[in-house]
C-alpha cells in the first residue's frame, strides 16, 4: 500500500515537472520578448536599463496604428458578418431534406480542411477570373472581406450545428402549441438554446480573422486607415519588417500589451464559467 | 363573427406550415455563400491547373486547354524536391509535436493529477498571440542562442514549426484522453500487463483519434506553411506554401492553381486512409476551446 503511494506520488511529481516544463520552453519566447519590452536596445540579449520608452513609442508610431486599427476593424466586421451566416445558415439547413443537409455539410467541410493558402489562391483566382469578364476591379476591402469569410463562416456554422441537435425539438412545438408566433418561437426558445454555440463560433471567428496571415496578404488591397496603400494588419505588417530585420523593438511593447489583453479575457472568462457553474448547483439544490 | 376553433387551429397550423418553409429557406444565403466563395473558386482551380492563358500581340487575353502546368510540374526536378522536402517537414514536426505533448495530454486528463483546467487553457493561449510574431519572437530568440537560420536553417524551422503546432496537437490528445477508460487500464493492469504492454496494448489503442486528429491538424498546415519557413529559415527552405506564395507574386496562376491542386489531392487521399478513425477523431477535434 505504501509502496503504491509511493509510486503514485512520483508519477505525479514527474508528470507535474513534465507540464511545467513544456509550458516553460513553450512560453520561452514570449517572456524573453515581455522582459526586453522594457529595454530600449534593438537586439535581444543587450539590456540598456530599465525603461517604459517601447510603449511611448508604440503610442507614436503611425505604421502600427494603422495596423493595429486595421486588424480590429476587418475582426469585428469579418465576426459579426460570419456570426450571422453560419448561425442563419445552421438554423435553416437544420430544417433541410438529409441529402440538402449532407451536401451543405460537405460544402462546410472543405473550407475547414483546405490549407489557408489553397483557400487564398483559390479566392485570387476567381478574382483573376472576373476581371477577366467585368474589367478589372481590383482588390479591395471587400475582397479581403470575402476571405476573412471564407475562413470563419465555417467554423461558426460548426459550433452552432451541435447545439441544434442537442436541443429537443418538442420544445419548439411546444412554445408553438402555446401561443407563440413561429417567429417568437425562434427569438425565445431556439435562440436561447443555440446562444453558447452562436457566441462560440463568434469568439472562433474573431480568433480566426485576427491571426490571418496569408488569406490576407493574398486579398487585401487598399482601403480602411491604409488609405490609398494596399491595407496592412499586425500580420502583414510584422511580416513584412521581420523578413529582413528583426522584430523592431516597439513591437516588443505591443505583444506584451496583447498578451496581458489575452491573459485578461482567458481569466476572466474562466472566473465567469466558474461562477456561473457554481451558481448553476446552487440552484439545482435548491430545487429538489 | 369570431372565427370558429377550428378555423383557428388550421389557420395557426397553416402559418406554421409556411414558416416551416421560411425556417428551410435560411439555409439559401447560406448554400449561395459556399457555392460562391468555396465551390466556384475551387473549381477554376482546376481549371486554371488545366489551361494556359496566351496574350496576343494587341492584348487581348486568349485561353486554352493545356497541359503544360501538369507537365511542367512533374518534370522539374526542383518542384519534386520541394514537396520531398515538405513532407519531411510535416512527418518530422507531426511526430515531434505528438511526441512532446502525447505525456503532457495524458497526465492532464488524469483525473488523480490534475483537477483544474487552467493547466489546459495556458497550453492553448499561445494560439491567440499573432502567429507572426511569435514567429518573429522565436526567430530572435533563436539568433540570440547561435541557431539562426543562416547555419542550421532546417533545425531552425523544425523548431519554429513545433512552437506553431504544439497547441494544435494537445487539444485532440486531450480531448480523447478525458474519454479513456480508466477501468480497462486497471484491469489490464490487474491481469497482469506490465506498464509497457498497457501502455502499447491499451493506453495506446484508446487513444488513436486523437492521434489522427493531431496529425491531420499539423501535417499538412506544416507542408503549406508559409511565414514560419520563410522567416526561420531565412528563405533557405522552400516549403509548398512557398511555392504557391512565389506563383502568387509573379501571377503564374495556372502553376500556382496546379500546385494547389496537388496539395487537394494529398488531402483527399489522407482523408481516404484515416476514413475508419475520422468518425472518432472528428468527435475529438469538435472538443474545442470554449
Amino acid at each position: 500500500m505504501v509502496r503504491q503511494d509511493r509510486k503514485k506520488l512520483f508519477f505525479r511529481i514527474l508528470g507535474e515537472s513534465y507540464i511545467w516544463l513544456l509550458l516553460l520552453l513553450m512560453y520561452l519566447p514570449v517572456l524573453v520578448l515581455m522582459i526586453y519590452s522594457f529595454t530600449t536596445s534593438t537586439n535581444l540579449g543587450q539590456w540598456n536599463g530599465f525603461s517604459f520608452d517601447l510603449y511611448f513609442e508604440l503610442f507614436n508610431d503611425h505604421e502600427v496604428q494603422v495596423a493595429v486599427g486595421n486588424t480590429v476593424i476587418i475582426a469585428v466586421v469579418a465576426a459579426v458578418l460570419s456570426t450571422l451566416i453560419g448561425a442563419i445558415g445552421a438554423v435553416g439547413v437544420y430544417e433541410c431534406k438529409p441529402w440538402v443537409k449532407k451536401t451543405l455539410d460537405f460544402g462546410t467541410q472543405i473550407p475547414v480542411v483546405n490549407p489557408e493558402i489553397v483557400i487564398a489562391l483559390s479566392l485570387i483566382v476567381m478574382f483573376v477570373f472576373l476581371w477577366g469578364i467585368f474589367g478589372n476591379f481590383g482588390l479591395s476591402f471587400w475582397t479581403l472581406l470575402a476571405g476573412h469569410l471564407v475562413l470563419c463562416v465555417p467554423f461558426v456554422y460548426l459550433s452552432v450545428k451541435p447545439k441544434l441537435m442537442q436541443m429537443d425539438p418538442a420544445l419548439y412545438e411546444a412554445a408553438l402549441d402555446l401561443g407563440c408566433t413561429p417567429r417568437q418561437a425562434l427569438r425565445k426558445v431556439v435562440i436561447p438554446e443555440i446562444l453558447p454555440g452562436i457566441l462560440a463560433g463568434f469568439l472562433i471567428a474573431i480568433t480566426l480573422s485576427l491571426d490571418d496571415f496569408i488569406v490576407t496578404a493574398f486579398t487585401a488591397g487598399p482601403g480602411l486607415l491604409s488609405g490609398d496603400s494596399t491595407i496592412s494588419t499586425i500580420s502583414t505588417y510584422v511580416e513584412g519588417i521581420i523578413k529582413k530585420h528583426p522584430l523592431p523593438a516597439e513591437l516588443r511593447a505591443l505583444s506584451t500589451l496583447i498578451f496581458l489583453l489575452v491573459l485578461l479575457l482567458v481569466v476572466g472568462v474562466t472566473v465567469f464559467n466558474n461562477v456561473k457553474a457554481k451558481q448553476g448547483k446552487k440552484r439545482k439544490g435548491r430545487q429538489y | 363573427m369570431s372565427l370558429t376553433e377550428k378555423e383557428k387551429q388550421s389557420r395557426s397550423n397553416q402559418l406554421s406550415e409556411i414558416f416551416a418553409l421560411k425556417r428551410k429557406y435560411l439555409a439559401i444565403p447560406y448554400a449561395l455563400f459556399l457555392i460562391l466563395f468555396v465551390v466556384i473558386p475551387l473549381l477554376l482551380i482546376v481549371f486554371y491547373a488545366f489551361s494556359k492563358t496566351t496574350i496576343a500581340a494587341d492584348g487581348t487575353k486568349t485561353i486554352s486547354f493545356s497541359l503544360d502546368a501538369a507537365v511542367g510540374f512533374f518534370t522539374s526536378a526542383d518542384k519534386w524536391s520541394v514537396l520531398l522536402i515538405s513532407v519531411f517537414m510535416g512527418i518530422q514536426t507531426t511526430v515531434i509535436c505528438l511526441l512532446l505533448t502525447y505525456p503532457a495530454a495524458y497526465f492532464l486528463a488524469d483525473k488523480r493529477f490534475n483537477t483544474n483546467q487552467v493547466l489546459v487553457i495556458l497550453f492553448i493561449m499561445p494560439m491567440w498571440i499573432n502567429f507572426v510574431i511569435r514567429t518573429g519572437a522565436t526567430r530572435d530568440l533563436l539568433n540570440w542562442m547561435g541557431l539562426s537560420g543562416g547555419t542550421h536553417p532546417w533545425e531552425a524551422t523544425l523548431i519554429g514549426m513545433v512552437y506553431n503546432f504544439l497547441p494544435f496537437t494537445i487539444l485532440p490528445l486531450y480531448t480523447t484522453m478525458l474519454k479513456l477508460d480508466r477501468s480497462q487500464i486497471e484491469a489490464a493492469a490487474d491481469l497482469g500487463a506490465n506498464p509497457y504492454q498497457v501502455f502499447t496494448k491499451n493506453i495506446l489503442y484508446q487513444s488513436i483519434p486523437g492521434i489522427v486528429s493531431a496529425s491531420e491538424m499539423v501535417f499538412m498546415p506544416v507542408m503549406s506553411s508559409y511565414v514560419i519557413s520563410d522567416t526561420l529559415s531565412e528563405g533557405k527552405i522552400t516549403l509548398f506554401g512557398n511555392y504557391i506564395y512565389l506563383d502568387f507574386t509573379n501571377s503564374l496562376w495556372s502553376e500556382g492553381s496546379f500546385m494547389a491542386l496537388i496539395m487537394l489531392f494529398i488531402i483527399a487521399l489522407s482523408m481516404l486512409l484515416t476514413r475508419n478513425v475520422d468518425k472518432d477523431a472528428a468527435a475529438a477535434r469538435g472538443g474545442n476551446l470554449w
